[in-house]
């Protein structure tokens, strides 16, 4: 598996650590309630299809990205910086 | 026999081998089974179940037969095909699966219990008594049945990884990947060109056929050279490639040529992972036997490994030689034995329609239905409308036609389908993105068809990278159409083998059908159809139309099963070459680790690192003592720890308070200059992550520091707090871990020794200070911070001098009494002092579980202190830290024991918490322990029973404050 | 006043050579991270371009030239390499000593992007990675830092107490890269 890491290009699977679902950089509001808390900690969806994760490139730039992918096909589509991602975001 | 012609051999260089013991000659070039059958050996290895006597079957990397094991001791290696193992003087082969020997192997008995034996009969009759099958079923069915065995002894021999990046990657170099890679070549793209021959050509280099009015094998030589040549094309021989994987990834299995191995520091293979923008599949096409009775005998070979042996060896695998197929191929291969000299006894080809224009016995619309000869063929039987005749023959080539090697494009998922002009499965467009598939592999079987599908291959994955293929130029080639009547199993009495190297025949799958193992992953599962070193390579095709007959299927219905990564065997070595010995992990040197050793230190492991656990004193003959007299140092005089390990981040910027802020419990935009302030960080979950001490060096400067175990999750968790989460601070922090080479000086001589070295005296640096100072006009650092509960320091100094600091801290120590000490004393002092580690924060503990509850500043947010809120973090009934010691007659504890009400059962149901640290305390006489125990902080004076299970062990333990020792702090603050 | 020998991270370690390949200890005098506060970037590479005569590298590269230069060093982060930094520097970027951090080596001779593929799994071809390139990258599980300073010289740097790792990793490599060549 090869990601294309933003800043550097692309690069070998090993030089990322997996963090979990991209929803990781949403943090919401303290006072954002119990169950907001609660789905932004703990509730996941495992799509069959498109998804998002959160990887970073640990031996690399040290940059967080957010990594487009296909759990499908295994097929990588994009990566942007977790700090883009965020900014996209309505 | 070896008969005249050049073919690749070198006869000028002869070469000694030995198979079994007995010694042999063949030549360069040779590979073990053509030498062996220039020798007139023809027994080369015995079946799986029934231990019949087996010849090569092929010429190929798909030889399910001729499997020996070479190399002794750590260098044995089993089941590798002499079909592919090149000869070399002193090769030294051993046939398997057989005892005594492979002429009079005792368990051939087994070939006359045969009916008994069939498909399913492991699960049929080892059923019963169940506990008998681990004992006795099982070890004497793995002896009796099987492949080479290992040695058990750690292999010593090099085997090494590599990576290589390209932008076409073409897998064969046949008519069809030379072509391929010299179009992509001429278009200026960078190429890698693999096969697992040891020289390109492919069938090239077996067949008689002519590519540009030359020889085939010239041609290809030709070719290759001039790919050689440029200095964009790297053709790697002797090279599988194993498996297709995401992301244009490939693995690939690199066998050294036995010289280059031999050399000092070379190794014996190396496993590439190659990256390649857009690839060209070209891996050809793999013969399939035909089945009929006895068709097992040894001397039956498929027809291309007859060509092969004839034509590339110039070995004639039989001097009266029958030669039976259902394609034109069966007419080349005639053809072939009558220009060499050989006598063909008859020439069968099963389509009745066939003519033949060569002067041999032909029998057209016949099948050959039986083989005679046990150890050896000596007869064929053919059956024809006429009634059935028997022809002398001591080898026969058969031919049912080709299947596509089409096995990687099935990695990802992909599905082949079933082509019926060709009787084959041929692979899907696109089955792997990127990847293109040119030649036999996809069904085009002639010469010319092939070196036009290479080019074209090429030029269609060259446009994927944006390059202009130029116009190909293709060579002139035989395009003879491909005929085939599609001829699986010959109908008959007798045992007609699919599946050689599992001894499956064609009445143990038509048994699975039967039994209603009708899907094939069923079958192949319940006949082992399709397993082991072959894969089924040799089996697969005829083994499902077996199935779909019997199942009353077509061919397509019945689908093939899933061929995984990889296509050829690779020895785990060469799968974890890099990562074995002390490639495992990097070793992680702190700048004392010489000295400690010079000084006797078991070094421990601490994540990457190596620390001294104690510096054993002549004399002493156990460790506690080493432990117990260095935690006397620390308590009595000074002792000297190198603390290095632990991370330091420097943190800079006009936000650094207000980020510390953010990743800290409590609050370091208030810390002053030149102070140092002990942190707790939390998960976002609210569970403690990790702690330790931050030091303010300047207004937006900071000096963080981590526990060892949690220096790399701690850095990057602060990217992730910091990219993800609060971009807009004005922060940035880089690792100074490395840059620093940090010692304890701890103890109540701490000040005096400092006092004496450094370049000024210490002066009144409080409890928790820090601040620069000089040392042999070094700039360093020093903080007065303690993990001892003694008055004790920290200097740093940049690592270059770490070596010769040490040495000098801990001459001075013991110059005042003291000495270095190790993790198992540093151990015990925190125990005492209550000093928590990443024993107690362990990811289910919060900080109300340790007593610090009130580090979570109430006046701002940080990260975990949302879900720190919950109830259920901080709520009565929570297992919270205490300390503990021992007042029952076992004076021992043990981490890990359960606490108990004294009496209440030691069950889970009556668990009240567990030790987390244990050590003998010097300074007390007696162990101590630190563990979590349910209301723990409400049960201070209670006595508990702790019950270590897995020990076996059992003592009574008193619940105390964490803190054992100096509960008020005093000896620190002094 | 006492007096403290210094040691290099390879001391004792390196040279080591191979066939063709020599990997040999580069430690500069001095290193320093460069780490621009937010909006500063530009600033800082004018400043670094007045004081040190090189400009700010851009991801994946290495400018200045022998005995001064500055390798970029990961996100938004360049390491001076050879110089004392300018103190005007810490105007417009967070400057660390990294003198003492990295273990820096230098591998030379033909086949050197030979032995490095056995540990990085970079594209390390001469076209994809050229002279005055540089990566962050892994090598043999080690976070390390890769540039190419000229055709077949690389300078290899990894943490300091890793080196004895690198130098047993490298010669692995190394020796299987000669005996390959048949040297």
């Amino acid at each position: 598996m090869r990601i294309t890491c933003p800043i550097c290009g692309p690069r070998d699977r090993r030089e990322f650590y997996y963090q979990g679902a991209a929803v990781a950089i949403e943090r919401p509001a303290p006072d954002a309630g119990a169950e907001v808390w609660d789905d932004y900690l703990h509730n996941r969806d495992n799509p069959a299809g498109e998804t998002r994760d959160l990887w970073y490139h640990e031996s690399g730039c040290a940059a967080w990205i957010v990594v487009t992918r296909d759990t499908n096909t295994h097929e990588v589509m994009g990566a942007e910086l977790a700090d883009d991602a965020k900014a996209e975001r309505p | 026999m070896r008969i005249a012609g050049k073919g690749l051999i070198d006869r000028a260089r002869p070469v000694g081998f030995r198979f079994d013991g007995h010694r042999y000659e063949g030549f360069a070039g040779d590979t073990l089974a053509s030498a062996l059958l220039a020798n007139g050996i023809r027994v080369m290895g015995r079946s799986f179940k029934y231990h019949r006597p087996r010849g090569v079957l092929s010429a190929g990397s798909e030889e399910p037969n001729a499997l020996v094991t070479t190399g002794l001791g750590p260098a044995q290696e089993p089941n590798v095909r002499a079909t592919t193992l090149e000869l070399h003087e002193g090769l030294m082969a051993r046939s398997q699966n057989r005892w005594p020997s492979l002429g009079w192997d005792a368990l051939a008995v087994n070939d006359l219990f045969a009916p008994f034996l069939g498909a399913g009969f492991y699960y049929k009759t080892f059923m019963w008594p169940r506990r008998f099958w681990e004992r006795v079923y099982e070890p004497v069915i793995r002896r009796a049945a099987g492949l080479g065995a290992l040695s058990g002894e750690a292999v010593t021999q090099k085997y090494e990884r590599a990576w290589a990046h390209c932008d076409l990657l073409v897998i064969g170099a046949g008519p069809a990947g030379l072509m391929a890679a010299r179009t992509a070549a001429e278009a200026g793209a960078d190429v890698i060109l693999v096969d697992e021959d040891t020289v390109c050509g492919g069938r090239l280099n077996a067949e008689r056929l002519e590519v540009d009015g030359r020889p085939g094998a010239e041609w290809a030589a030709a070719m290759a050279a001039d790919l050689a040549a440029r200095p964009n094309v790297r053709i790697m021989t002797r090279t599988t490639v194993t498996g297709a994987y995401d992301g244009g990834v490939y693995g690939a299995l690199e066998r050294l040529a036995h010289d280059v191995a031999m050399r000092p520091g070379a190794p014996l293979e190396c496993f590439w992972r190659i990256n390649a923008r857009a690839a060209v599949l070209a891996a050809g096409a793999l013969e399939r036997p035909v089945a009929f009775a006895n068709n097992d005998r040894p001397g039956v070979m498929t027809a291309g490994a007859v060509r092969a042996y004839l034509n590339r060896w110039r070995v004639a695998p039989g001097r009266n030689v029958a030669v039976f197929g259902n394609t034109d191929d069966a007419h080349r291969t005639a053809a072939d034995l009558v220009a060499a000299g050989v006598h063909v006894s008859a020439l069968i080809d099963a389509r009745p329609h066939a003519r033949c224009d060569l002067d041999v016995p032909f029998y057209a619309g016949a099948q050959v239905c039986n083989a005679q000869g046990r150890h050896g063929l000596e007869a064929i039987s053919i059956a024809r409308a006429s009634g059935i005749e028997k022809v002398q023959a001591d080898c026969l080539a058969m031919s049912g036609g080709w299947n596509p090697t089409l096995h990687l494009t099935c990695h990802m998922n992909g599905r082949p389908a079933w082509n019926p002009d060709i009787a084959a499965f041929v692979p899907r467009d696109g089955a792997i993105p990127g990847m293109v598939t040119a030649g036999a592999c996809r069904g085009d079987f002639s010469t010319r068809a092939c070196l036009e599908g290479g080019a074209r291959a090429a030029a269609q994955a060259l446009e994927t990278l944006g390059l202009k293929a130029p116009e190909a130029d293709i060579p002139k080639a035989e395009d003879s159409a491909y005929d085939i009547a599609p001829l699986w199993a010959v109908p008959g009495k007798g045992r007609a083998w699919l599946d050689f190297q599992n001894d499956v025949t064609v009445k143990d799958v038509k048994q699975a059908a039967v039994e209603n193992f009708r899907s094939v992953e069923h079958m192949k599962r319940y006949t082992t159809q399709g397993m082991a070193t072959d894969q089924g390579k040799n089996s697969n095709v005829a083994a499902l139309a077996v199935l779909a007959d019997a199942t009353g299927r077509g061919i397509p219905e019945t689908g093939t099963t899933t061929f995984r990564p990889p296509y050829s065997p690779v020895a785990i070595a060469a799968m974890g070459a890099g990562a074995q010995g002390k490639g495992f992990a990097p070793e992680r040197f702190t700048t004392s680790h010489a000295a400690s050793v010079a000084r006797g230190a078991p070094m421990i492991e601490a994540g990457l690192w190596y620390r001294p656990s104690y510096f054993p004193k002549p004399g002493e003959t156990h460790w506690r003592q080493s432990c117990d007299r260095e935690v006397g140092y620390v308590r009595g005089a000074v002792g000297i720890a190198d603390v290095s390990t632990l991370g330091k981040i420097d943190i800079q910027g006009r936000d650094a308070g207000a980020f510390l802020d953010y990743v800290y419990t409590n609050t370091f935009s208030t810390l002053k200059v030149g102070r140092v302030r002990y942190g707790l960080m939390l998960r976002e979950d609210g569970f403690v992550m990790d702690d330790g001490t931050c030091a303010r060096l300047g207004e937006e400067h900071y000096l963080m520091t981590t526990t060892t175990a949690a220096a790399g999750q701690v850095m990057r968790h602060l990217e992730f707090v910091h990219q993800c989460l609060a971009p807009k601070m004005d922060v940035r922090f880089i690792s100074v871990t490395e840059q620093w080479a940090q010692f304890a000086v701890a103890g109540p001589k701490s000040r005096a020794l400092l006092d004496d070295l450094l370049d000024a005296p210490v002066g009144d640096m409080p409890f928790m200070g820090c601040g620069e100072v000089t040392v042999g006009g070094v700039a360093a650092r020093l903080f007065r911070i303690s993990f001892s509960g003694e008055h004790a320091y920290e200097l740093a100094v940049p690592a270059r001098y770490g070596d010769a600091l040490f040495r000098e801290l801990a001459a001075r120590a013991e110059g005042l009494g003291g000495g270095p000490y190790g993790m198992e004393a540093l151990n015990v002092l925190r125990i005492e002092k209550g000093f928590i580690t990443h024993a107690e924060i362990h990811g289910r503990v919060t900080a109300d579980d340790i007593g610090m509850g009130r580090m979570i500043s109430a006046k701002k947010d940080c990260i975990g202190k949302t879900m720190a809120a919950r109830p259920g973090l901080s709520e009565p009934g929570r297992e919270q830290l205490v300390g503990l010691k021992p007042v029952g007659a076992v004076k021992e504890l043990t981490a890990g024991a359960h606490l108990f009400e004294q009496d209440a059962q030691a069950v889970s149901a009556n668990d009240l918490g567990y030790l987390t640290s244990v050590g003998f305390s010097p300074t007390f006489g007696r162990f101590l322990g630190l563990g979590f125990l349910r209301d723990g902080r409400e049960r201070h004076g209670e006595v508990l029973r702790a019950v270590d299970h897995l020990r076996q062990t059992e003592t009574l333990v008193e619940v105390q404050d964490p803190v054992q020792f100096d509960a008020d702090g005093g000896r620190t603050r002094d | 006043m006492i007096e403290l020998t210094a040691r290099t991270p390879f001391d004792g370690l390196l040279p080591i050579e191979a066939g063709a390949l020599r990997l040999s200890e580069a430690a500069p005098a001095r290193m320093t991270s460069l780490a621009p506060y937010r909006g500063r970037d530009k600033a800082l590479s004018e400043a670094l371009k007045a004081a040190h005569g090189m400009a700010f590298p851009a991801p994946n590269r290495a400018t200045g030239r022998e005995g001064a230069r500055a390798v970029w060093f990961g996100q938004r982060m360049a390491l001076l390499i050879g110089p004392e930094p300018d103190a005007g520097l810490t105007e417009f970027a967070a400057l660390t000593d990294q003198s003492d951090a990295w273990a820096v080596a230098r591998l030379e001779g033909e086949g050197a992007a030979e032995a490095l593929a056995r540990l990085a799994p970079l594209d390390l071809r001469e076209g994809a990675f050229k002279r005055g390139h540089t990566a962050r990258t892994e090598l043999g599980h080690m976070h390390a830092s890769l540039t190419r300073i000229s055709g077949e010289s690389w300078r290899i740097m990894v943490f300091r107490a890793f080196a004895r790792t690198l130098a047993h990793e490298m010669r692995e490599a190394m020796q299987s890269v000669a005996a390959r060549a048949g040297v």
